[in-house]
């Protein structure tokens, strides 16, 4: 029935699969079922261009400022009052009531409301030619000062940390939604050729959310985070069994592909050379991620700078430098996540460790972006899921869970730097001007990434999706 | 369909076209698209709908609140009519009139529909659909998928079965000849695959092959291995999960869920009564211990147990899960929409949503002991003595009913009076719990424990001699509690009352006296001899190492207590005053009561609570059990009680310990009904006005003579006049065969999805389901057996270009097995596979590093040794928080939701996987020693052997040759001494695997290397 100028045809598109999957960096997605690209995702992919690729880099829908996010989680969520956002009111009336009125319909989580105020634990002061307050627990964010934007007037739905994080995350307290990251990469794809485009690390203990805060939800499952773990292999599974080296993998491999490639002949399905392909991109993976992880080529300067002592001790600065090494490596979205900052008690000194933990590296990161002409095109982020009361919980070293205002910083990627957005009320309590929702942040920074919050969506179920739900304004006071 | 006619190949040709750009074969094309244009008439649910729905149902469609202007489109005559403006929407009589495409057509930014800030608008060639259609009259249709189905007549050739008859027919329309039939060992193991998730052994596949291919179905359909296959599928509507979710993630005991799932698929129980045991088995006459597992179903919803949550918000998600749930695996709607506002698109108020809902929201959230069927045997005989004590002492006071009316006036004569206080502060003091008063004046206190609570309430002038506190059976705690110990027991330290007069600022804290109780228990000291539990007097005495319990043991400790404590020094106090009852617990209370009495010396009957509490009631409305203790504990007080009691007490040392329970559902009592209300725009704390339970106008009746509860709804969601029900069900097993649905989205059946492309077979299944009694088996076998399941995969084909999802089906199905078929494969082949049904969930090894990400260690997780370790993959412990680093890179959801349609991805991760995880390299060791054992002695044997095992037919020349040269490199290698052979083998250099005869531990490596790769095979791991 076919002819042969149709059989010939067909070799030769067969030939040129061959070739691009071969040749164009297929990403560590893989290669899509036919169905994934074509099914229900249709409707919404995002760039005009239907690529077998599902990580295959893709444009957004208009010029970005940023091509990739560094989102530094900082998860149980940090006191803006003791960090950010300080408030000389509330040092004024430490141990008196707040204001009846002020309380009008809130719900903190543990407390009475009606709890006396607690004065913020350290001193202030202004830090770079913008003026930023910043907290003495922060000397090195200080540094930093004139290359971030402080936001001062975040808000958020919820007050309990499982909802709240994955609120954060994915726009949602209900679990089962796509995390920011799964969004990015299913609008942008990947650069990353020999590694995950979307990668998480970890710190401290594990999260109150959970996988879900970096899961794809309803998205294709190549569009998740991949942990890069701190013990044991890197990315799971990555070792050969014991015994197996290196020479005696490849020619496994090859074996493999020799058969599978038999097959494909036989059914002709193009699932079997996606699978090869995926094959190959396993071996490639397990040179790459130790490479990666592998931190002898950093200069001692570079260590010295991120406060790292010991290059083989996982925590919070190894993976500021490792978030600087995926980017470097073409890696769209890093998300770090360290779960250290529920303070209901032992605020002073759990709040001065964390700094301690974290402000260094945290700061390092983003000047060595700079110094490495990353910052301009790379978003870094730093906050929690939410703010802390400004009564005290407990004796008078605690704060509960307040979701009315709190803080977090950004850098680079088109944010305006050297700037402090926002206000909240002489006791910190309720955002006085300016409020950027989580909706408001994501809507802005899928903005830098070049998408319109709002056409950035993917039918599941009969509706079109989105990470703003139906929310969401681009904050424009903090876009450069 | 000319044009198509015309040209067999004319899309084929067009994709050439553009590839290689033969101007001549473009230009036939386009007119070959012009004449199909013109022959195709426009369909609405084919063209106009989806049109309606993606650019106008947002603000003109069924939902009155975002409706603009008046004006509604979903309905033929309201467009005819048009909104306020009384301009007509659809002007038949001037079509270009119409302002619907006036507006369309605008360039006016003001007048333009949709709106330019909705970035939607309709392209050209919508616009002329719309022309076309309104031309035809504007024709509307219901929605295909809710109006019943109905079979058509077979449309193929007489000799064909109806599938085929179907499938057939459009091909032929399309000129498209199907693939041929599959040899048949390739049909043996797709139908393994399919049917009981294994695929065939060698042996297995040499007896079938000799029987006729109806008895290869039948036999496996027979198979225990069956519903652990299907089971599965429906796990993951029913989001099923060994743990709560949230942060904290703590294990639940549920697993009996899952064994019923199993096993009603293996009994191939009616789908209709599937879903109804699922939903109302509890509401069902005499509800059987299975029935009430069933509605585990709705129960594997998460549970927030984080700290100082609000238990009743999360209750609410709860709710919007089932019904989510609901949805999906039964209706085939979204409901997601409607819970915050009416649909856009389906005809799903968000009254109605409500009315759904009402009808899950008037139950427990239960949780219950699952005996076997040897201890519910026990227990009947226990009930039986225990009845035949009764009648013993009923034999010796004939005149027993009027005795105990005598006794119970003489209770209630001396009851003193007791007020209940309303507390408007009721709090812990870790801020954990956040405790609640029901109108009834009793307490709860769900969500996270604390150990320390107290209330505050206001008071009139008031004097107090005595305080009490009632411990309630409530069935929201384990076992009806009334504690929150796993058993649903509790012990209270202490319990303290202050006052503060108006105007005084302090708290004084008043002496508590002479506690008094139904029941304490014998005072036992720790092993360190630091504490003590028992009596009630250790309520009162001023240190919390001390603790009151009532635990009646097994069978009976579920029941009510109370205890009275007295004033030292009774007080007055005046208006105005505020009491404080502050209360320290080792095990938390679920629920409980406080009240206050000004009564001389009050004190507690010494009576089983439960009794008091039924004497208290009119006896006419006596339940059963009501009367039951009332009678006992009225037999207690005779003389001659002791001759009985130490039998009694022997009856009851014997109550069986249940092994397990299960979460389920039980409705509320009659006389204490939830009332839902509308939650605006779905806030838990917004509740606007009650709902009485309905159902969605738009669809089939509720059934008539059905009560209006659950049990009705249920029975609702699976009538035969459902419009859903047979093609959801229908519509997921072919899914489950063919990769795809013949609706593709499983869990939509609304005017957004995709109109199936075999529509009619759809609808000729979904009635023929019904007609054979709902039989999922009788389903599958008529599926399998037909010629469209048994076509090969093989080949290009023209239609695999034309048709890369074989959406029309001329090709067989093949596609990745699920995750779980894929890891079963490798402990299948590998002869590890370990055949023990159900039981609690099995913990798989994973990396310590998967285990420390957890928010709360598990330190539970220990890995199964020995056959256990092999269970099948059904039976593995799932912890949502941590998704099964195996099962989820191959695309297992991890039950935080219902999902009804798994993507199926293809990543280096998954490679990664099959090669090197823990569970995937054992298989390939045991297999190497398998193929040793069973293969004979020369390496083609063996290959033979190896390629039987994991793909069940024999290598060809070439891969025999492949696989020949891996074995001879690695023997090199090992020979060589770069690779040492027992390392490979046993992963431990000093340990020498377990060798058949006359084989070496380099064989032994050699095919574990081959072993490895075989089983990472494509053709391994998917159903061709």
């Amino acid at each position: 029935m076919m002819s042969n100028e149709s059989i010939r045809e067909t070799h030769a598109k067969w030939l040129r699969r061959r070739w691009f999957l071969q040749e164009c960096g297929v990403g560590l997605g893989g290669i899509a079922a036919t169905s994934l690209m074509l099914g229900d995702s249709a409707v919404a992919t995002p760039s005009t261009e239907k690529s077998p690729n599902p990580l295959a880099p893709r444009a957004p829908h208009y010029a970005a400022k940023a091509k990739r996010v560094i989102y530094i989680f900082q998860a149980g969520a940090p006191s803006h009052l003791d960090l950010f956002d300080y408030k000389p009111e509330l040092a004024k009336r430490n141990g008196q009531l707040p204001p009846a009125e002020l309380l009008q319909g809130y719900r903190a989580a543990f407390i009475n409301p009606n709890s006396a105020l607690l004065g913020p634990k350290f001193s202030f002061a202004k830090h770079g030619s913008c003026g930023m307050e910043l907290s003495e627990v922060l000397p090195y964010t200080a540094k930093i000062a004139d290359d971030i934007c402080l936001i001062r007037s975040m808000q958020t739905d919820a007050v309990n940390h499982a909802p709240a994080q994955i609120m954060m995350n994915t726009g949602s307290q209900q679990f089962g939604r796509p995390s920011f990251g799964a969004w990015t990469l299913y609008g942008l794809g990947s650069e990353a050729k020999d590694l995950p485009g979307f990668v998480v690390l970890t710190s401290a203990k594990g999260t109150s959310g959970g996988a879900s805060n970096y899961g794809c939800g309803f998205l294709p499952t190549v569009y998740g985070g991949i942990p890069l773990r701190n013990a044991g292999d890197p990315v799971l599974y990555l070792s050969n069994p014991k015994g197996i080296d290196q020479e005696t993998q490849r020619a496994s491999l090859d074996t493999l592909q020799q058969l599978n490639q038999m097959s494909l002949q036989q059914f002709g399905d193009p699932e079997i050379e996606a699978r090869i392909q995926s094959y190959e991109l396993a071996y490639r993976l397990q040179t790459s991620a130790p490479e990666l992880m592998d931190l002898q080529s950093e200069s001692a300067a570079t260590l010295e700078r991120y406060g790292i002592k010991d290059t083989s001790k996982a925590n919070f600065a190894r993976n500021c430098l490792l978030a600087r090494r995926l980017v470097e490596r073409g890696v769209r979205f890093v998300q770090l996540f360290h779960e250290a900052w529920d303070q209901h008690g032992g605020l002073t000194a759990g709040v001065k460790q964390n700094a301690l933990d974290t402000d260094q590296a945290s700061a390092a990161l983003v000047q060595d972006l700079k110094e490495r002409g990353l910052l301009e095109d790379t978003i870094v982020i730093w906050g929690g899921e939410f703010g802390r009361t400004p009564m005290v919980q407990g004796g008078n070293d605690g704060r509960d869970h307040h979701n009315r205002s709190f803080s977090m910083w950004l850098a680079g990627g088109g944010i305006k730097p050297g700037c402090v957005y926002g206000t909240t009320d002489d006791l910190g309590f309720n955002v006085a001007e300016n409020p950027v929702h989580v909706h408001d942040l994501n809507a802005t920074l899928l903005h830098l990434l070049g998408f319109d919050h709002t056409k950035l969506i993917y039918r599941f179920q009969g509706r079109d999706y989105r990470l703003t739900d139906v929310h969401g304004n681009v904050v424009k006071g903090i876009v450069s | 369909m000319l044009g198509a006619n015309s040209f067999p190949y004319c899309r084929l040709i067009r994709r050439f076209a553009a590839l290689i750009a033969i101007l001549a074969i473009g230009a036939r094309v386009e007119i070959a698209d012009a004449q199909e244009e013109s022959q195709n008439s426009v369909d609405f649910q084919r063209d106009i709908a989806p049109l309606l729905a993606e650019h106008c149902s947002h603000c003109h469609g069924v939902d009155e609140a975002s409706r603009q202007g008046g004006l509604r489109l979903d309905k033929r005559e309201d467009a005819l009519r048009g909104g306020d403006s009384g301009t007509r929407a659809i002007a038949l009589d001037d079509v270009d009139n119409s302002e619907i495409l006036k507006r369309i057509l605008s360039n006016d930014p003001d007048i333009v529909m949709p709106p330019p800030s909705e970035k939607k608008p309709v392209s050209a060639e919508g616009v002329s659909k719309l022309r076309d259609w309104i031309r035809s009259g504007a024709p509307y249709d219901t929605h295909w998928s809710f109006t019943p189905p109905a079979k058509k007549n077979l449309p193929g050739l007489p000799e064909e079965k109806p599938i085929d008859s179907f499938v057939n027919h459009q091909l032929r329309a399309k000129s498209w000849s199907p693939a041929p039939r599959a040899t048949k060992e390739e049909l043996i193991r797709r139908v393994y695959l399919d049917l009981i998730g294994l695929p065939p052994s060698p042996e297995e596949l040499a007896e079938a092959v000799e029987a006729s291919f109806e008895q290869i179905v039948d036999k496996l359909l027979q198979s225990e291995r069956f519903g652990e296959k299907w089971g599965r599928l429906w796990l993951d509507l029913a989001r099923y999960s060994d743990t709560n979710g949230y942060e904290k993630d703590l294990q639940r005991e549920q697993w009996k869920y899952r064994d019923w799932v199993i096993d009603a698929f293996n009994k191939d129980m009616p789908y209709d009564r599937f879903v109804i045991e699922q939903i109302a088995g509890d509401m069902l006459p005499n509800a059987t211990q299975s029935q009430i597992i069933a509605t585990g179903f709705l129960r594997n919803s998460m549970i927030n147990e984080e700290g100082a949550i609000v238990p009743e918000q999360f209750r609410m998600v709860e709710m919007f899960d089932r019904i989510d749930c609901v949805g999906k695996s039964i209706l085939g709607l979204t409901t997601q929409c409607a819970q915050c506002h009416t649909h856009k698109f389906d005809p799903i108020t968000h009254h109605e949503y409500f009315g759904m809902f009402a009808y899950l929201n008037n139950s427990y959230e239960a949780q219950s002991w699952v005996y076997t069927d040897e201890q519910n045997r026990e227990i009947a005989t226990i009930q039986e003595e225990l009845a035949k004590v009764d009648s013993m002492v009923r034999e010796k006071h004939p005149q027993w009913k009027t005795e105990i009316d005598r006794w119970r006036e003489e209770f209630l004569g001396k009851e003193v009076a007791w007020s209940f206080p309303q507390f408007h502060q009721l709090e812990s003091i870790s801020g954990l719990n956040h405790p609640t008063q029901e109108p009834d004046g009793s307490i709860l206190m769900k969500g996270h424990t604390s150990s320390d609570i107290f209330f505050v309430s206001k008071l009139g002038p008031q004097k107090i001699t005595g305080l009490r506190i009632e411990l309630l059976t409530h069935l929201d705690f384990p076992h009806a509690g009334p504690g929150r110990s796993k058993t649903g027991t509790w012990g209270i330290n202490e319990i303290e009352l202050f006052t503060k007069r108006p105007g005084e600022k302090d708290w004084v804290k008043h002496k508590l006296v002479s506690p008094t109780s139904d029941f304490s228990n014998q005072d036992t000291k720790s092993a360190d001899g630091k504490k003590s539990t028992g009596p009630v007097t250790y309520l009162v005495d001023g240190t919390d190492d001390t603790t009151w319990t009532a635990d009646r043991g097994v069978g009976k400790r579920n029941q009510p207590s109370l205890a009275v404590m007295r004033l030292e020094s009774p007080i007055e106090l005046p208006e105005g005053a505020e009491v404080k009852i502050a209360m320290r617990m080792t095990d938390m209370v679920g629920c409980c009561r406080w009240s206050l009495t000004d009564a001389n010396e009050p004190s507690a009957a010494p009576i089983d609570y439960a009794a008091q509490l039924a004497m208290r009631v009119n006896d006419r409305e006596w339940t059963e059990s009501e009367a039951t203790e009332v009678f006992r504990a009225w037999a207690k007080t005779l003389p001659e009680w002791s001759d009985f009691a130490a039998k009694v007490d022997e009856l009851w040392k014997k109550y069986p310990v249940a092994a397990t329970s299960i979460l389920h559902l039980h409705e509320r009592p009659a006389r204490d009904p939830r009332i839902t209300k509308l939650l605006d725009r779905g806030n838990w704390d917004q509740p606007t006005y009650a709902i009485e339970p309905h159902v969605p106008a738009a669809f089939h009746p509720f059934p008539k003579g059905e009560p209006n509860n659950r049990l009705g709804f249920a029975k609702w969601l699976v009538s035969p006049e459902s419009p859903f029900a047979a093609r959801v069900a229908v519509n997921r097993v072919w899914q489950a065969l063919f990769g795809e649905g013949l609706l593709e989205t499983p869990d939509d059946f609304g005017v957004r999805a995709p109109l199936p492309e075999n529509r009619d077979l759809l609808d000729w299944l979904s009635v023929d389901f019904m007609e054979n009694g709902w039989s999922h088996k009788k389903l599958i076998r008529q599926i399998v057996l037909s010629e469209t399941y048994q076509r090969t995969s093989k080949g290009l084909g023209p239609s695999r270009d034309e048709d890369p999802r074989n959406r029309w089906l001329a090709r067989g199905p093949r596609f990745r097995a699920d995750a779980e078929v894929v890891r079963d494969i490798a402990l299948c082949v590998s002869g590890l596979l370990h055949h023990k049904m159900g039981g609690p969930s099995v913990i798989p090894p994973v990396p310590q590093s998967v285990l420390d990400y957890n928010y709360t260690y598990p330190s539970y997780w220990k890995a199964a040794e020995g056959p256990e370790r092999y269970r099948r993959t059904v039976y593995g412990f799932r912890k949502r928080s941590m998704p099964d680093p195996v099962t989820s890179s191959l695309d297992a959801p991890n039950g935080d939701l219902s999902c009804a349609r798994r993507v199926r991805s293809n990543t280096p991760l998954a490679a990664l996987t099959g090669l090197n995880e823990t569970i995937f390299v054992e298989a390939a060791r045991a297999l190497a020693l398998r193929v040793l054992r069973e293969g004979g002695e020369s390496d083609q044997q063996r290959i033979d052997r190896a390629f039987l095992l994991c793909l069940s037919r024999l290598p060809t020349q070439d891969e025999s040759r492949a696989v020949q040269n891996l074995l001879d490199s690695q023997r090199k290698r090992l020979a060589e001494g770069w690779i040492n052979a027992k390392e490979i083998a046993t992963g431990d250099a000093a340990l020498a695997p377990d060798l058949p005869p006359k084989t070496t531990p380099q064989d032994a490596a050699a095919w574990t290397v081959v072993s490895r790769v075989l089983l990472n095979l494509d053709e391994t791991i998917t159903k061709n």
